[in-house]
């Protein structure tokens, strides 16, 4: 009974201790943060400083914050892509494995691409016609000739 | 029979035992990644704050970059890191090994040029550069590489070491405080002597002031050219460190020595011929005005002209210096550094940096963007090769004349199309991006060596000088294989 007790004390304490620092870190990198819609979470580890710098300085600040471009907008697909995103970007910027100057995903690019369609659909209806909401059309794209808009440089 | 019950309850015991111990591994190895990301968090958190350490004191007289490397450790790493010798397609250097000499004890050098293509001894016939010229390394190579290129056997001036040592302490110091006056008395000492006075090459103290940082021009030559530039244009007492910007001075550091010049008189002051203007054949115009020749031309009796390294007058034709890109953003583009940002010391080509280098602006894959690149260099090379021939055949119809009797009169026009011609394609192959730095203008300047070429065999017509083909067929030009080969 005595190494019993002792086997449930030992894991008492380590999962009280994984699940404490766990917590702590949880806390202290403001995760709580990214579960929600503001924008400065996502500067928080200063890779994204420029990009919110930049739409800070757009005029799409007053109408859209970056889930809004970033993320679908049904609720499912909305928080699978925060949470697909939110892991590789902790991957890559624990590990510090990536461009200084980040690419996005194709994936990520449909995704705004879908962005610009939905909210402006009176104008992307016209130019892309029936095709206009397919965010992997080829023919069309609107963030290759209006990449700023979101983040003026 | 009296075994089985004691067997019932090891069992389970086991692997209960395995069970928990399994569990305990889990949850120590889980806090162990708990307590690791919260040590590389907190690292970010504490690299965002951006603290700068003063260890040393800098002053205007330290020349040393170990010392400024201890304030600037990250910067130092990079500027350390110019050792690296690398070659893209187009440029870089391969490292040869060499069996070291008492008079020379490298062990690495790099690619002979002139062995590579006898083509340019011809053209250097009877200068230096015919005797000893390789592929250029990096900035950490500068001054020992001058120190033992053959060319010194010629017997060379001090002015040379301002392009590749760290002079700025130097030539105060032989100007008792006065960097102009240090910079007269420099120049026209032997080099063997002057390069007693200087230890380092090119050095933080040559672009950086000591107590701010700020971006300076140091060489008194750079002050002189630019001022002059300044003045053809319009601009009078153009004084360079009051007057330029700070996206200028990220180019004008740089075009301290990345530049054409020449040395001047017997001062053999280093001078920049920018007086009518940086475009090749303004800068050519001022040689024919000032009557200046490098050397009379060994098989031609031409009075030639030695283009040296003119990227700064090439960039400022391109549609880079046009947007506003200076040097730095391609060769020296910010990087990062954990959350630090810093502006990248390891000078080279932008070609092995593309992502920093190029996307920072260019949303195009990476490929793409190379590939950019290396049509822009293939195009030029093609060019370059077209125009080296004409060269060579002008050349071989001067000598053809001479050897039929002809006066000095009468192959003065030749002569000084070879002069020109050669000068013009030769700006185009000292410059260091294979016209990258501006592509149709590269292009523009070599179409107008070539024209020079076949003018001057033009005025040898009566001699009976005939193309080198019969029909106007396409000859193919090699090129050098791509980088991934």
């Amino acid at each position: 009974m005595t190494f019993k007790t002792l086997l449930f004390a030992l894991v008492g304490v380590s999962s009280g201790l994984a699940v404490g620092v766990g917590a702590y870190t949880f806390v202290y990198a403001q995760g709580a943060s990214y579960l929600v819609n503001n924008p400065a979470s996502c500067a928080n580890c200063h890779v994204m400083q420029e990009h919110y710098d930049g739409w800070m300085k757009s005029g799409h600040r007053h109408v859209a914050t970056c889930n809004d471009c970033h993320t679908p907008h049904a609720l499912i697909p909305k928080y699978l892509v925060k949470a697909e995103n939110g892991f590789w970007h902790s991957f890559y910027f624990t590990t510090g494995n990536y461009p200084d100057h980040i690419q996005a995903r194709p994936i990520s690019r449909s995704v705004t691409e879908a962005a610009c369609r939905r909210c402006h659909e009176d104008i992307t209806e016209a130019i892309a016609g029936h095709d206009f909401m397919s965010a992997t059309a080829e023919s069309v794209s609107c963030i290759k000739c209006h990449r700023e808009v979101g983040h003026p440089k | 029979m009296s075994s089985s019950p004691d067997n019932a309850t090891e069992l389970p015991r086991r692997k209960v035992f395995t069970r928990l111990a399994l569990t305990i591994a889990f949850f120590a190895l889980a806090a162990v990644a708990g307590l690791a990301l919260l040590t590389n968090i907190l690292e970010r958190k504490s690299e965002a704050k951006n603290p700068f350490f003063r260890v040393v004191e800098l002053t205007d007289d330290t020349t040393d970059p170990a010392v400024w490397g201890k304030n600037f450790p990250l910067q130092y790493d990079d500027y350390m890191r110019t050792v690296d010798q690398v070659r893209t397609r187009f440029g870089g250097s391969e490292a040869l090994p060499r069996t070291p000499t008492d008079a020379d004890p490298r062990s690495i050098v790099t690619q002979s040029k002139i062995e590579e293509d006898p083509r340019l001894k011809k053209m250097w016939a009877g200068y230096a550069f015919s005797i000893d010229f390789r592929e250029e390394r990096g900035h950490a190579y500068m001054l020992e590489d001058q120190r033992l290129t053959e060319r010194q056997s010629v017997g060379q001036p001090g002015a040379c070491l301002n392009c590749h040592a760290s002079t700025y302490v130097a030539h105060k110091n032989a100007g008792d405080g006065d960097v102009v006056k240090g910079f007269s008395v420099v120049n026209k000492m032997p080099y063997a002597e002057a390069t007693q006075l200087v230890e380092h090459p090119v050095a933080c103290i040559d672009c950086h002031d000591s107590q701010t940082m700020a971006l300076r021009i140091t060489r008194p030559a750079f002050m002189e050219g630019i001022a002059n530039f300044k003045a053809h244009q319009g601009i009078e007492n153009y004084d360079v460190n009051k007057d330029a910007t700070r996206q200028e001075m990220r180019s004008f550091v740089c075009a301290q020595c990345h530049v054409e010049y020449y040395f001047k008189g017997t001062e053999k002051r280093l001078t920049y011929p920018w007086h009518n203007g940086i475009k090749a054949e303004e800068i050519l115009g001022y040689y024919d005005e000032v009557g200046f020749k490098d050397w009379t031309h060994k098989e031609t009796g031409a009075p030639a002209l030695k283009a040296q390294h003119p990227e700064f007058e090439l960039w400022s034709q391109g549609i880079h210096a046009r947007s506003g890109v200076s040097c730095a953003d391609c060769h020296m583009p910010y990087k990062r550094e954990g959350a630090h940002k810093i502006s990248d010391h390891h000078v080279r080509s932008p070609m092995l940096n593309v992502n920093r280098a190029c996307q920072s602006c260019h949303t195009v894959s990476e490929k793409d963007l190379l590939d950019r690149v290396e049509t822009i260099q293939a195009n030029t090379w093609e060019t370059r090769e077209r125009a080296m021939d004409a060269l060579m055949h002008l050349v071989d119809d001067i000598k053809a004349a001479m050897a039929a009797g002809w006066s000095d009169t009468d192959l003065a026009a030749a002569r000084d199309f070879q002069r020109k011609a050669q000068f013009l394609f030769d700006f185009v192959e000292a410059e260091n991006s294979v016209g990258f730095h501006a592509p149709q203008e590269a292009v523009r300047i070599l179409s107008l060596s070539i024209d020079y070429s076949r003018q001057g065999q033009m005025t040898l017509r009566p001699l009976g000088a005939r193309p080198v083909t019969t029909t106007a067929e396409f000859a193919p030009i090699s090129l050098p294989t791509p980088s991934s080969e």
